[in-house]
């Protein structure tokens, strides 16, 4: 409970704080949600913090043309109460309002918890879900990379050393219709398994359909399965059994632990897809 | 006196919140002293091993580090006492020492202190320290610990048995379960919990040595029976020695009464080195170092008519211990438990049989209820199995077998020569029936059921014993407490009016500061403004045996009480003395002496108190001040009881659990609080509901502790519940002049089985007749998988 020792260095601008981070050992500091636990657990041991929590170029939630940009340090607060997010991509207000507590909603941010890429958390399924790009800047330059190109494996993303997120960007669900629901772990309130549906719907066929899961694998997974089933569905019942089978029978890699088995979270998978499209069509 | 009538008895807020609210209260951890030095303790990552050898060196010489040491260092320390050796626990004691030596039972046991000038520091140092250890194989399961070829943790316990133990009467037992109708056998596991208080431990140890005195702050519910176990048990020196100071208690819930290895090691370092020496538990810590409670194996066998009446009730217990012996260890699945499996039925013939074990676990002692939530559990659950066996109403089974009113004192036989005190348990129920609307709730049920929705409804119509306990009783030979359970106060009413009563019980939540001045500003007749309660410093108040068992208004309170009284007799011979009336023409009402029909001419409690004090004229005889000491102990112990209604929906599709309605009726005897018995019922449901469906310690087959944090450890959130639907009988025990029974545990003991009983209901439509807590979506969905759910 209590950290190793390390360095405390506060960035000047975004190109400071990639020079800062850039070093070995170094580890960015934002919301802090995420790090300080490991660092009390001496789980992690960085050598120096590089603390981009005062940098205005990483704040502010945007909208231009048909998407909305969101600051890599918006809080879960923020998020969740923004109007612009919940007109233009209000699965991601709900998750966000979903994250821990009041007092992690407030300091926690966005681009913190999409570089620290827990699986059970609940923004990176629905970043997913939605087709969000991140926006990332390291010494070699801007790059932008989509959200199922981010997330790699368990707490592993494509960032490279010394690079961060400075916003997240998710293109306006439109008229499409959404939803995220989860089984929170009544612990940690982590997602014991959270879905994630977009739909388009137009006369009274499903469309188009983008379902992400999460909590159940090592990362936030898209099931193409999943969503295959539900196109050209009407969504009713039987359709919503047979994308629950289809998604259940997809996911690999599916994670248990003392609270709930891997058959278990698999099964949940499908139970959640339902809830969560019948959710959505509200 | 109708003033006191209302200030006793009345909702009041708590005296002790403003500080409380405002972070203004003093914590263990907000104490510093001038040199003040930190210690971080290395624990055992493993569960059962031989240390070979423990090299500090590097440590030691770390920058900031003052001192380090391990086990060997502190052979001259007593280890911990057994206090509790129930069970006829001879010679296979086993408890901490300071620091283990040469052995340990089970992970996170200290084996060596880094006390340093920070705390970092400490944190640090504690990775130079480097252990050779051996590990041996280890067994965390205590009927397993019992078989032949089981890891052995103590040469001087064979089979790893710490106690056996037996109540009631076996022949008996075994003949009436083969005369009965019906026999049901069922095993269940009441499984380990974490206390969990939002404080974790700490305790600050300051040695003088040119007194050879100690003054230690620590975290307990207990100040005076800790300062009496570390000097005469552990330092062997007189308890005059050390004064030892409870500051504001973060919560205990039982895990803070006993003596931990921690208190004595701060009080070691010390004297060793000659400055203050501070060391708080991390939560980390709390959960491998700090006693667990419950952990229980069961087997019952339970015998009836078919007409639902129950004849006999077998229980075999195996009662996991951990890897050494706590404080009280052995006598909360002993006493506290095996004595109430009666609950609140006439049961003619029982039988239980207790083995508490060793096994590779922290250790396991008194958690909120303490033994009555694992008896109540068994019996509730039994009552529920007869009824389905027999297919009748689980509440036509407890009618069937209720004690009635008429037969109190009531001598379950198995309580060794104590009587319930009072009882009225079939008007709890029917008053929770009604709130429930329980013919209209089996309709919904039923209509639901065909809509594929599952429904249950669970009871629990419970009694506990509080207020322990007379020193006659628990003090026999045999019970093993060795020692007596009385309490005391000390009333002064000084020269302006204003009192101060000093208790030897303590309080960590509980309320005393309020309830405690109600009684006296009842009694005495002043304002409750003008009370003022000190507790929790062994400096100035009497000894008491601390906070637990729901003991401290039933006792402690009585204590007050009785002072109270002569405090006013005196005052009533000095009034007289005042109005030159005769003393036996004079009353005490409302906070005035008078003579009998002429209240007019009166003096008050203040002017008398001045007189007293001033003493320039006092009648003959008369000693200065109004100033009493009372030592109470009861004789008998208290028996709260009440009906808890649960009512769930369960989701066939996840397994999810919802509680729909909670309905609780207490009756805790006279309330002197409403508010505050209000608060420790609430509180008490919501842990008792969290062993049910959320909470359980698991460790693998190695010991290690799989939920150690708050992540995995599931304690429960204010939004899983729904409104409480709460309210009272009131039955005044006949055993304190109060009628005060205890409100302190009820909800704990009462909660846990309706609400199994309620999921059991719910899903009785696969055949499920019982399932082990805590009943989480994951296991129910693996059931329903497995009955055509």
């Amino acid at each position: 409970m209590y950290p190793s020792n390390f360095d405390y260095q506060r960035a000047a601008s975004v190109a400071d704080a990639i020079q800062k981070g850039s070093s070995d050992g170094a580890k960015f500091l934002a919301g802090g949600h995420s790090l300080l636990p490991a660092l009390k657990l001496r789980l992690n041991e960085p050598e120096s913090l590089v603390d981009i929590g005062r940098l205005d170029a990483l704040k502010g939630i945007s909208v231009s043309g048909s998407s909305v940009k969101i600051g890599a340090l918006s809080t879960h607060a923020q998020i969740a109460t923004s109007a612009d997010v919940k007109k233009h991509a209000p699965a991601l207000a709900s998750a966000c309002g979903q994250v821990g507590d009041p007092a992690v909603r407030n300091r926690g941010t966005l681009g913190g918890n999409l570089a620290h890429a827990d699986p059970a958390s609940d923004p990176p399924t629905v970043v997913l879900a939605l087709g969000g790009k991140l926006h990332l800047q390291g010494s070699g330059g801007n790059r932008v990379v989509a959200a199922e190109d981010f997330f790699l494996d368990l707490f592993t993303t494509d960032l490279n050393p010394g690079e961060l997120i400075t916003a997240v960007e998710i293109p306006s669900i439109g008229q499409a219709k959404s939803a995220y629901v989860k089984m929170a772990h009544p612990a940690s309130r982590y997602a014991v398994v959270g879905v994630c549906v977009v739909l388009e719907v137009s006369g009274g066929k499903c469309s188009k359909a983008r379902v992400a899961v999460g909590g159940a694998t090592p990362k936030a997974t898209l099931s193409a399965a999943a969503a295959n089933v539900l196109v050209g569905s009407s969504l009713d019942a039987a359709a919503l059994d047979a994308a629950a089978k289809a998604l259940t029978s997809d996911l690999s890699d599916v994670m248990g632990d003392v609270y709930a088995p891997e058959d278990y979270r698999r099964a949940m998978a499908g139970v959640y897809l339902k809830r969560a499209v019948r959710a959505a069509l509200g | 006196m109708a003033a006191a009538e209302k200030i006793i008895g009345s909702r009041i807020k708590r005296r002790e919140d403003p500080r409380l609210i405002t972070g203004e209260a003093k914590y263990l951890e907000d104490i510093q002293l001038p040199g003040l030095l930190h210690a971080a303790i290395l624990r055992s990552p493993h569960a059962h091993a031989k240390i070979k050898s423990i090299d500090t060196s590097k440590a030691a010489k770390h920058p900031g580090v003052v001192a380090v040491y391990a086990g060997k260092d502190f052979a001259d320390v007593n280890p911990m006492p057994c206090a509790w050796q129930a069970g006829k626990v001879k010679n296979n004691v086993n408890t901490p020492r300071v620091l283990e030596i040469d052995r340990v039972t089970f992970t996170g046991a200290g084996i060596a202190v880094v006390v340093a000038e920070d705390r970092y520091t400490a944190q640090d140092a504690l990775e130079l320290i480097h252990v050779d250890y051996e590990v041996l194989p280890a067994v965390v399961d205590a009927e397993k610990a019992t078989k032949s070829g089981a890891p052995q943790l103590h040469e001087n316990a064979p089979n790893n048995i710490a106690v056996e133990w037996t109540c009631g009467t076996q022949d008996a037992t075994d003949r009436a379960l083969k005369e009965a109708d019906v026999v049901v056998k069922q095993r269940m596991i009441n499984q380990r919990l974490i206390p969990t208080p939002m404080e974790t431990r700490g305790c600050i140890a300051q040695y003088q040595a040119a007194t050879e005195e100690w003054t230690v702050w620590m975290t307990s519910q207990a100040p005076h029976v800790m300062r009496l176990l570390m000097t005469a048990f552990v330092f062997g020196v007189p308890e005059t020695k050390m004064r030892v100071i409870s500051p504001q208690v973060g919560g205990g819930f039982g895990a803070k009464i006993f003596l931990y290895p921690e208190y004595c090691l701060m009080a070691a370092l010390s004297r060793k080195i000659g400055r203050p020496v501070k060391w708080m538990e991390t939560r980390s810590e709390n959960y491998i170092a700090t006693t667990h409670g419950r952990d229980h194996i069961t087997e019952i066998e339970v015998g009836a008519k078919r007409d639902g009446t129950i004849t006999a009730l077998k229980v075999n217990t195996y009662a996991n211990l951990g890897g050494v012996l706590s404080t009280i260890a052995p006598g909360i699945p002993t006493t506290l438990y095996g004595r109430m499996l009666s609950g609140t039925y006439r049961i003619p013939n029982i039988f239980c049989h207790v083995y508490g074990v060793y096994t590779n676990t922290g250790m396991v002692d008194a958690y909120r209820g303490a033994g009555r939530p694992e008896a109540t559990y068994v019996i509730e659950r039994a009552v529920d199995l007869v009824a389905h066996e027999l297919g009748l109403d689980p509440v036509a089974v407890r009618r069937k077998n209720f004690i009635p009113p008429e037969a109190f004192p009531y001598d379950p036989v198995i309580l060794n020569g104590l009587k319930y005190d009072s009882g009225q348990y079939e008007k709890a129920l029917d008053l929770a029936l009604k709130m429930l609307g329980y013919e209209n709730f089996r309709k919904e049920q039923a209509e639901a059921r065909k809509q594929g929705r599952y429904l249950g409804v669970g009871f629990s119509s419970y009694v506990e014993i509080c207020g322990v306990a007379p020193s006659a009783w628990i003090g026999l030979p045999g019970e093993g407490w060795g020692a007596g359970l009385w309490e005391s106060a000390n009333v002064r009413v000084h020269l302006t009016g204003k009192v101060v009563v000093t208790t030897g019980s303590q309080s960590h939540g509980q309320g005393h500061e309020t309830s405690v001045a109600q009684v006296v500003a009842g009694e005495l007749g002043i304002s409750v403004d003008d009370v003022i309660v000190q507790h929790s410093d062994t400096l100035g108040t009497p000894f008491g045996y601390g906070t637990y068992g729901s003991r401290s208004t039933a006792v402690g309170t009585v204590a007050v009480y009785n002072s109270l009284q002569k405090i006013k007799e005196k005052a009533k011979l000095l009034g007289a003395h005042m109005l030159e009336a005769a003393p036996e023409d004079v009353v005490y009402e409302d906070g005035k002496v008078f003579v009998k029909g002429s209240p007019d001419q009166s003096k008050t409690i203040q002017e008398i108190a001045g007189a007293a004090a001033l003493a320039y004229s006092l009648p003959a005889g008369m000693e200065p001040f109004l100033d009493n000491t009372s030592y109470y102990d009861p004789p008998n112990c208290t028996f709260p009881f009440g009906t808890h209604i649960c009512v769930v929906e369960v989701d066939k599709e996840s397994g999810e659990v919802k509680i729909k309605r909670y309905i609780a009726i207490d009756d805790v005897g006279k309330v002197i609080n409403p508010m505050i018995v209000e608060g420790q019922v609430h509180g008490g449901i919501v842990q008792g509901v969290a062993q049910a469906l959320w909470e359980g310690a698991v460790y693998d087959d190695n010991g290690q502790l799989l939920t150690g944090s708050l992540m995995d450890y599931a304690i429960p959130k204010a939004d899983f519940f729904p409104t409480f639907e709460t309210d009272r009988t009131e039955t005044p025990t006949p055993v304190n002049p109060l009628g005060v029974k205890g409100a302190g545990e009820t909800g704990t003991i009462a909660s846990t089985p309706a609400v199994v009983n309620a999921v059991v209901d719910a899903l009785a439509p696969f055949g499920v007749k019982h399932m082990d807590m805590p009943v989480t979506p994951p296991k129910i969905w693996r059931v329903l998988q497995g009955n055509g759910g």
